[in-house]
């Protein structure tokens, strides 16, 4: 089981990639995705506190994520 | 449960973008005071040398985060209408990334909600920004990192 996240900015260029193949059960929470992500090439690059989004929402570490849902990680935001 | 006038104008653009799109956008018969900003690209960060600036967006939550804050203006402010446009892609110095037109009856709703859009903005849409400098070195822009306010404009 895995579940695709959508990483940008500084995440992707760590990641190498714009989409990361996380390997974690589904369902699970937001917090066990981001901790199966540290493990992964380029996990080191995620701070202490990581921002997620679950289908276009920002979401808590408790949140679930199920199969199908659009999960992604937020870096600092910098717009304007 | 505040019903807006005007549906609000909400957009991530590739091209260059036209204010008086976004003014024509919000403009109507009731309306008094139009309040405009706009974010431009300056030459100078931290102290080093900016050449340009290359934007990236998550665009379907950019546009429904800029579309919740549109929604809460419209929500605190009736009778509200407006419109936020944010370019991604490579610009350059005094290009125009960010445009966003308020419109009122009364000009205190109008330039208040503006200074609100683009406070929201910057701290919840998901939208980053990669500065090149003329050393030819270049960084995501981190205001969680930055020793300066981080502010483009």
């Amino acid at each position: 089981m895995s579940v695709p996240v959508l990483v940008f900015a500084s995440y992707a260029d760590a990641f190498g990639a714009r989409t990361v193949i996380v390997p974690v059960p589904v369902p699970c929470t937001v917090t066990d995705v981001i901790t199966a992500m540290r493990e992964l090439p380029g996990g080191h690059c995620l701070p202490g506190k990581v921002l997620v989004a679950v289908n276009h929402v920002y979401a808590r570490p408790e949140s679930s994520v199920r199969d199908g849902d659009e999960v992604a990680l937020i870096p600092p935001v910098a717009g304007g | 449960m505040t019903v807006s006038t005007h549906d609000a104008l909400i957009e991530i653009v590739g091209a260059p973008i036209d204010l008086a799109r976004l003014v024509a956008h919000v403009q109507h018969a009731g309306v008094g005071a139009v309040a405009t900003f706009l974010g431009t690209v300056r030459d100078v960060n931290d102290g080093r040398n900016v050449t340009g600036i290359d934007y990236e967006a998550y665009q379907p939550m950019a546009e429904a985060e800029m579309r919740a804050i549109a929604a809460e203006l419209g929500a605190q402010w009736e009778g509200l209408s407006v419109a936020i446009v944010h370019r991604v892609g490579t610009l350059g110095i005094g290009d125009v990334s960010v445009a966003i037109a308020c419109a009122h009856a009364r000009r205190a709703p109008a330039a208040d909600a503006m200074r609100t859009a683009i406070e929201a903005l910057k701290v919840r849409v998901p939208i980053w920004k990669r500065e090149r400098y003329a050393d030819g070195e270049w960084t995501w822009v981190d205001s969680t990192r930055s020793s300066g306010s981080g502010e483009p404009g």
